[in-house]
């Protein structure tokens, strides 16, 4: 089996920035989380034994096969579900219910029919009870940013899927939140509208000091994204290895091309070939 | 549609004449119209008995079954010992229990609000207990990652995304109240156009008959059409997208 190699250095030092980085607070911390769900008295093990610490201003991507509990892992974080046993910390704060000093983007873009775009994107500080109109700016600065500018007063269903998923990484940034979980959320886009939110994803990243944990299950999309890709194994869900992607930033448009890609995205196939995830004969 | 009904109205009126049916059995729609005229005051009197029924039946329903369905919504203890009794009761042909209130209530007002309570009592309860619950799993997580909660949770997410499944409800109630109070009015009454009907339909006045079952149906329509409109004032956004989405064969 092949090991992931570090090519090159990171572009974008998150953690090791400041002196006395160190002793500085991760941004997720989870020891040994399991979770077992019953239902109708069948018991499901969706995640068994998970250890993992997200640096702030780090990218993370998980990636695994269906069912490996990686939307779990993420509600978990979020504090949205408890854990059947270990323990999680959001900025060093224990979770016991809802986390609510970040952003959520999901597959779908569970935006509120009956609201406007910009008001799609304001029902966040709305509903943290935050003045409103003194968000009415930023939220169409955002809108500019992900292209939406000219959308800020029609209704979801009249946008694209692209779009609308927009929309809520626009909801999921208003509040300016140190910390971003995603759950597959270029899942239901074409392809090439996926390749143009990864691309803008990572730029708006890059001039933010956000930590991201970001869900899904392109290969590709997790080595072009992140710093660290955490590959999971088939239920019950553990953390098999973590791949080290040390390419530097930004990868843009054609970051398949540098050295360090194919590397980073063989040692992942290795591992799901290795699990019988995948199959298939090579070239 | 008032061109459509012209166009029945003319095609009747002749067809009436072309093949000489007999009044008692089908009255043209001219003498429809001139017998209402000549008994128009009667008709009013007994038109508002059936429209206070209405309203004040249907009024006491939606009072009732929208509370009902919040309480069905938020408390555990609601669902799980109150609303199965409703669900099951809603089995009931609650016509046949109009016999039944007249025993109870009596022969007056009473036994027909409670009848016109009962048949649009349970199509509001349930679709608004469906509207409060069907929140997508996925919106309800990103508004707990909010923090926000109780009323302002409500008024931003829950209560809206009800709405039109309440106005659904609040549709069928509507369009089966007129029949419930007219039901009750047959049963045991001594006005309103249920009333009426019965006693045009024993002297084989035909062309009453006609005339009234015409005003019980616009009493019926007018109802109908103010929750309509009151929907419209209210969700704009979900009447203009059903619109969109091919509703036009009402338009
Ligand atoms: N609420 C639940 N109740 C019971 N089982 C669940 C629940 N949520 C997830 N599971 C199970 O846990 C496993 C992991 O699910 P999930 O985290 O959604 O996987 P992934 O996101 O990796 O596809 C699956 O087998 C799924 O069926
Ligand atoms: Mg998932």
């Amino acid at each position: 089996m092949s090991r992931a190699t570090v090519v090159a250095s990171r572009a974008r030092p998150a953690q090791d920035a400041a002196p006395g980085a160190g002793t500085q607070v991760p941004a997720i911390g989870v020891s040994s989380a399991t979770k077992r769900f019953s239902r109708d008295g069948m018991e499901t093990l969706a995640l068994d034994g998970i250890d993992l610490t997200v640096a702030r201003g780090e990218f993370v991507a998980i990636v695994g096969p269906s069912g490996c509990g990686k939307s779990t892992l993420l509600r978990m974080v979020a504090g949205l579900i408890p854990a059947t046993s270990g323990s999680l910390a959001v900025s060093g704060q224990p979770v016991a219910g809802p986390v609510t000093d970040l952003g959520v983007v999901f597959q779908s873009p569970t935006l509120l029919d009956w609201r406007t775009i910009i008001d799609n994107v304001l029902v966040q500080v709305q509903l943290r009870g935050l003045p409103v109109e003194r968000y009415r700016d930023k939220a169409m600065a955002l809108l500019a940013q992900v292209g939406l500018e000219e959308f800020a007063q029609r209704r979801p269903r009249e946008l694209s899927g692209g779009m609308r998923q927009r929309t809520a990484i626009a909801r999921a940034l208003i509040h300016d939140p140190p910390l971003l979980l995603m759950d597959e959320p270029f899942g239901a886009l074409d392809a090439l509208t996926r390749e143009q939110m990864r691309i803008d994803l990572e730029a708006l990243w890059l001039r933010s000091q956000k930590t991201v944990l970001f869900v899904t299950h392109s290969i590709d999309e997790a080595v072009l994204l992140a710093d660290r890709v955490v590959v999971m194994t088939p239920r019950p869900g553990r953390i098999d290895r973590v791949v080290e992607v040390a390419l530097p930033r930004p990868r843009g448009l054609d970051g398949r091309r540098l050295p360090g890609f194919a590397p980073a995205a063989d040692a992942i196939t290795e591992i799901f070939l290795a699990r019988g995830v995948l199959h298939g004969t090579r070239a | 549609m008032v061109l459509a009904f012209l166009a029945l109205a003319v095609i009747w009126e002749w067809a009436v004449e072309i093949f000489a049916i007999k009044e008692y059995l089908l009255p043209p729609p001219s003498l429809v119209l001139t017998e209402f005229l000549k008994r128009a005051d009667v008709i009013g009197l007994n038109a508002i008995t059936t429209t206070n029924e209405i309203l004040a039946g249907y009024a006491l329903a939606v009072a009732v079954s929208i509370p009902l369905a919040l309480a069905t919504a938020y408390s555990r203890t609601v669902e799980e010992s109150l609303y199965p009794v409703v669900v099951f009761l809603q089995i009931v042909p609650k016509i046949a229990v109009a016999p039944l209130f007249i025993i109870w209530f009596g022969f007056g007002f009473a036994p027909k609000l409670m009848l016109v309570f009962l048949l649009s009592f349970f199509p509001i309860v349930v679709s608004s207990v469906m509207g409060f619950k069907s929140l997508d799993p996925d919106i309800s997580d990103f508004a707990r990652t909010t923090g926000a909660g109780g009323w302002r949770l409500f008024a931003t997410i829950r209560l809206p995304q009800a709405l039109p499944h309440i106005f659904t409800g609040l549709k069928v109630g509507a369009a089966l109240s007129a029949t419930a109070a007219v039901v009750a009015e047959f049963v045991a009454s001594d006005r309103g156009l249920g009333y009426l009907l019965l006693q045009y339909n024993g002297d084989l006045n035909t062309p009453m008959v006609f005339a009234t079952i015409i005003v019980l149906s616009l009493i019926g329509l007018a109802l109908y059409y103010a929750v309509e409109l009151l929907e419209r004032l209210v969700i704009p956004w979900h009447v203009s997208q059903q619109a969109a989405q091919g509703g036009a064969a009402l338009a």
